[in-house]
């Protein structure tokens, strides 16, 4: 039923349990689609037919709806797209909150390609390299103008913005290769701005990881600066040049030292208290925020004198500097949350700009 | 009354009702005019949002008294153009005249303001976008506020000669005696659309200067 | 309010009128200044026709080069560069310069005055200024056209619209005068109707045409000068560098999607509504039947003004919205949805115990209902958030709004270009031509665009020069259809500018309508009226068994 269906339909292949997912939701609105429509649409012919004009001038008596038709007109069609809509709304809930064991990887849309980089792994080029039955989280920006990263088999699309990130997840069934397209419109190169989903078996995706990390040639494929000079830099390390370089550590310590901003030290996943009430987990989502826009939720006991670095930090880089946090941590079980700041900001001291 | 009648349009019943229908384009005419600057105001409140810090440093550069006289000055010509609608009413063509001519002096004045401002701002770099070279405030996001300040005073300066054209228009017309007693429909609508300008300056300025 | 009984069958509104009115607004004053300078409505409404006809012409030669060009997987006729600029021109002259003043700007400046009792619109001379505004934009964009050959697609998107190296600010700059002379024609229409309706003419028993252009206009007035504002920073930032939505100086690129959206949605029920208020008079007309639920009809339009306003995220559901933003968005999707099938339910009604002829535009009608219950029912598919994460951007949702666009604004204006013709033009065209050209369009339509779901459900997304070979099929069975689509509109074409030279006289109702438009001649006086109508019963009431019994 479901492959008759998908073939009617012209689906591509199914590779996720999701995508089966929303193929049930697809062949059920289609259904009901065409119910409606065939129904409304034969109603139409047979009093096309039924009432075609025998006589010129021929009187007909004014009809005047009843409550009831009212009621039934807007009641009906209003209780099949809420039940639409309360299906299909949770899928979308679902794809938009990867699993916590997911494994992250950055993507980059711009002109015209596609570059994954793995934390503490190799970059590449249009081809994107998963485990089969392991979540994956995809870590989506954009270098230049909007792209959108779409991948048909799995139902699955995320614009990639220019200087923010956005997250989406996916589970791969089985090994395979399958599209990835460029959604949005990005200019002479849009339509060849292709790229393929590898999806290898869990134990040779980590022979390939680790080969990929040893290997040269594919380190060699980072455009960074600091991966020319130093191959083998990973993002982590990058990221951590990069806090020196942007000045971050004269704000925050990577030792658990109080200071003006809250300690990077197990800041990753720690469950924060904020200034004006409720409580944030430090995610990746949470520290991008954090460093395009810092005011939007400060942890309690901070004052708000982060200075935003949207714009100044390009999307690689925050990425790793994102990496660089997310290594510094401790097997403390249940990091406490950050106790305030040490000191008084000096007034019209801007940290950033020694740089 | 064939003075009033000679100017209803031929699809209007009577002169009441052409006013009234004259009244309501107007009104609606406004309401675009405030949602046209409506898109500015979102960018505003955004960014702000996004930069308060630098919103608030670029806000200090900008000279308060400046946009306090230029305040004054547009209230000051509302009540001179409201005070033409009066007069007008009561048939004193040449006094309303005169007060139209008097809003339109305001209003050079209020541009006479605002072009010393600018001149301060190209001086010191206070400007939008790539232009910013301003160094006593190198954050991020203060280019944003001039970008914004350039843009909003900018259309409302448009709307501001606009405006003065309009009120030259009917000055003359009033100074000529096209208009008074029952027909008074073009001075109404000029002072409506002078006030808005006014009406959005007085948002402008606590937003840009204040706070 | 009620007739007497003496009116039992009432007197044809045409009895002893002259077939063909010799003397009429078309030839009461000569010479092409007089057509330059005309205050009439309904001058003003012809030149709209011949302006808003041309565009489509143009957009329709446009749409075709594109069919052409994705006939094989490769390059076909044209460069990327050339195909990225003649989507671009496709949207931007089927949407600015037909789809939002077409059915206004023609049949609303016709016959808006014409049916509620009035001698004009309210600001004739802005009703000039209109057609003015229009040449003007049209001709700054075709020079951009021209000179510039923006690749920017019809949407701007931000920051590729302020970075390309093409010329942009023609297209964003003629826009915006075309949205001045959208205001200017919404602004009017709602003066009019509140000021200039007949005596007898109350708001409950206005036609419903006139309810449409009502909602239409207010639509118009709210959300143009927002687009207007956004076109205008794209200008400036494309020319100047100001930043405002510029990510590497602090600007936001998803604002632009908001700010842009919040009128472009709203947008698609500008052109959408009017072509569902001409729908139902002709409806009426060919069925000679009251509208089943008039204040249901009239009160929908009215819902689809306020709420098109609120569902403008659902064109954002993966440039990364919160998922509560997705969520309320898709709900109050879903409302703009009910309002429509009210009208469906309605117009399907109406058609009870009516006295039905096919006549051409009847068939347009057909068609009509038909294309927007599908084109409908997808977009409620595309609300449900987590089927629109997979269709968004692709040819599904090219499919979905053509099917709205081409299928319900296009078969609408069709519907009331050969329904009202005879009354614009006192002529009659010939009827079987007028039936092979509507169902050449119906078959065609069908042909280019039901290939186009199942692209978007097979993954191509839109925009795309070149595509993967699995593409192929359906995308030559769509640029099949397109032929036959545009041999459709040729037919008609032919049909009906033949009719001005050979046609019959049509007579002052040739469809015997009891709309209140066809209370005049054929075609009208300059003055509309020769002695002014009374408006005894409802629009479209033909129970003269019981007469007057709708009559509210």
């Amino acid at each position: 039923m479901n492959e008759l269906m998908r073939r009617m339909l012209f689906l591509p292949e199914q590779g996720s349990a999701y995508a089966r997912q929303v193929d049930r939701l697809h062949y059920f609105v289609i259904s009901m689609t065409m119910v409606g429509f065939v129904g409304v649409a034969a109603t139409v012919l047979w009093f096309v037919i039924r009432y075609r004009r025998r006589a010129e001038g021929e009187p007909t008596p004014t009809i005047e709806p009843r409550p009831i038709h009212e009621v039934l007109f807007v009641g009906g069609p209003l209780a099949l797209f809420l039940v639409w809509f309360a299906i299909g709304y949770p899928l979308y809930v679902r794809l938009q909150t990867p699993p916590r064991d997911a494994m992250d990887v950055y993507v980059m849309g711009k002109k015209w390609m596609w570059k994954f980089a793995y934390p503490g792994g190799p970059n590449d080029m249009d081809d994107l390299h998963v485990p089969a039955g392991r979540p994956v989280r995809l870590l989506i920006t954009s270098r230049d103008v909007i792209h959108s990263f779409y991948m048909p088999a799995f139902r699955l699309k995320q614009d990639a913005v220019p200087g923010r990130y956005a997250e989406t997840w996916f589970q791969a069934d089985k090994p395979g290769r399958y599209e990835i397209f460029c959604a949005e419109y990005c200019g002479l190169g849009h339509s060849a701005m292709l790229g393929t989903l590898v999806v290898m078996e869990p134990e040779k995706f980590d022979a390939w990881m680790t080969e990929a990390r040893r290997s040269p040639a594919v380190a060699a494929a980072q455009d960074t600066p600091d991966a020319a000079a130093n191959p083998v830099a990973t993002l982590a390390r990058q990221g951590r040049n990069l806090a020196v370089e942007y000045g971050c550590m004269k704000c925050h310590s990577v030792d658990g030292t109080r200071h003006i901003g809250p300690s990077w030290l197990d800041l990753y996943l720690r469950k924060e208290p904020l200034e004006g009430g409720g409580t944030v987990v430090a995610d990746e989502g949470y520290l991008t925020e954090s460093m395009m826009d810092p005011g939007a939720k400060v942890v309690k006991g901070f004052a708000p004198v982060m200075p935003t670095f949207q714009g100044r930090i390009p999307g690689p880089e925050v990425a790793a500097i994102v990496e660089f946090i997310k290594t510094l941590r401790t097997d403390a079980v249940h990091p406490a949350p950050t106790p305030g700041r040490a000191y008084e900001p000096v007034p019209g001291f801007d940290p950033t700009r020694s740089r | 009354m064939p003075a009033a009648e000679s100017h209803v349009a031929h699809h209007f019943p009577d002169l009441e009702v052409q006013s009234h229908a004259a009244r309501l384009g107007m009104w609606l005419f406004l309401a675009t005019e405030v949602l046209l600057f409506g898109g500015l105001f979102t960018a505003y409140a955004l960014y702000r949002m996004l930069y308060p810090s630098a919103f608030h440093g670029a806000s200090r550069l900008i000279e308060t008294s400046m946009g306090a006289l230029n305040t004054v000055v547009l209230i000051t010509s509302s009540l001179t153009v409201a005070l033409a609608f009066h007069y007008s009413r009561q048939s004193r063509n040449r006094l309303a005249a005169l007060l139209l001519v008097a809003t339109i002096g305001l209003g050079f004045v209020f541009l006479g303001v605002k072009a010393v401002e600018y001149a301060h701002h190209f001086r010191e770099g206070h400007l939008p976008g790539r232009f910013y070279r301003y160094a006593g405030l190198q954050v991020p996001g203060a280019s944003m506020f001039f970008t914004v300040y350039f843009l909003m005073t900018g259309l409302h300066g448009i709307h501001v000669i606009i405006g003065m054209g309009v009120l030259t228009w009917l000055a003359v017309g009033a100074w000529r005696g096209s208009y008074g007693g029952d027909y008074t429909t073009p001075i109404e609508l000029g002072g409506m659309y002078w006030h808005l300008v006014d009406l959005i300056w007085i948002f402008l300025f606590p937003l840009l200067y204040l706070i | 309010m009620s007739p007497s009984p003496a009116s039992i069958p009432p007197a044809p509104a045409d009895a002893g009128a002259p077939l063909y009115l010799e003397r009429n607004y078309l030839n009461a004053r000569r010479g092409l200044w007089s057509w330059l300078t005309t205050l009439d409505h309904k001058r003003i409404g012809v030149m709209y026709l011949v302006l808003t006809s041309a565009a489509l012409f143009l957009g329709g030669i446009f749409a075709m080069l594109l069919r052409i060009e994705l006939l094989t997987p490769g390059p076909t006729i044209m460069s990327a560069l050339a195909y990225n600029r003649t989507f671009t021109l496709h949207g931007v002259v089927m949407i600015f310069l037909f789809m939002i003043p077409a059915i206004p700007g023609i049949f609303g400046n016709f016959f808006l005055p014409l049916m509620i009792g009035a001698r004009d619109v309210a600001f004739p001379r802005l009703n000039l200024l209109s057609v003015y505004l229009y040449l003007t934009g049209a001709a700054i964009a075709l020079y951009g056209m021209i000179h510039g050959g923006a690749d920017t697609g019809w949407t701007f998107y931000t920051p590729y619209s302020t970075t390309t190296v093409t010329m942009v600010w023609p297209i964003l700059l003629g826009a915006f005068v075309l949205g001045m002379g959208s205001i200017v024609t919404g602004l009017n229409f709602i003066v009019t109707v509140h000021t200039l309706r007949a005596p007898g003419i109350g708001f409950m028993r206005m036609p419903l045409f006139v309810w449409a252009l009502y909602a239409t206009s207010i639509i118009q007035v709210l959300a143009t000068p927002v687009l207007g504002i956004t076109l205008l920073l794209v200008a400036v930032e494309n020319v100047f560098g100001f930043g405002i939505f510029d990510p590497a100086r602090g600007g936001d690129p998803v604002l632009f999607q908001h700010m842009f959206w919040f009128y472009s949605h709203p947008a698609v029920y500008i052109m959408i509504l009017p072509a569902m208020g001409a729908i139902t008079e002709v409806l009426s007309a060919f069925a000679r039947k009251n509208t089943f639920g008039y204040r249901a009809v009239a009160f929908s339009s009215l819902g689809i003004a306020f709420v098109g306003f609120f569902t403008w995220g659902h064109h954002l559901f993966t440039s990364g919205q919160s998922t509560v933003d997705a969520g309320i968005f898709g709900v109050l999707s879903m409302f703009v949805g009910i309002f429509t099938a009210i009208k469906i339910f309605n117009w399907t009604a109406t058609l009870y115990r009516g006295s039905i002829a096919i006549r051409t535009p009847f068939i347009y009608v057909i068609a009509f209902l038909f294309f927007l219950l599908f084109g409908g029912m997808t977009g409620i598919a595309l609300a449900t958030v987590a089927l629109d994460v997979h269709w968004q951007d692709t040819y599904f949702v090219v499919a979905h709004f053509h099917f709205i666009m081409v299928g319900g604004t296009v078969a609408g204006f069709l519907a009331a270009l050969t329904y009202w013709w005879p009354k614009m033009f006192g002529k009659s065209y010939s009827e079987r031509w007028g039936i092979v050209g509507a169902t050449l369009i119906f078959l065609g339509f069908n042909f280019t665009f039901i290939p186009q779901f199942l692209l978007g459900n097979e993954g191509m997304p839109r925009r795309y020069y070149s595509y993967p070979v699995r593409f192929w099929p359906l995308n030559v069975a769509s640029t099949a259809g397109a032929s036959v689509l545009a041999l459709g509109f040729l037919v008609v074409l032919a049909t009906l500018l033949l009719s001005l030279k050979y046609g019959k006289p049509a007579g002052p109702n040739p469809w015997g309508s009891r709309g209140y438009e066809w209370k005049t001649l054929s075609p009208p006086p300059e003055g509309n009226f020769l002695t002014q109508p009374t408006y005894p019963r409802m629009p479209h009431d033909y129970d003269d068994l019981n007469p007057g019994r709708g009559g509210h």
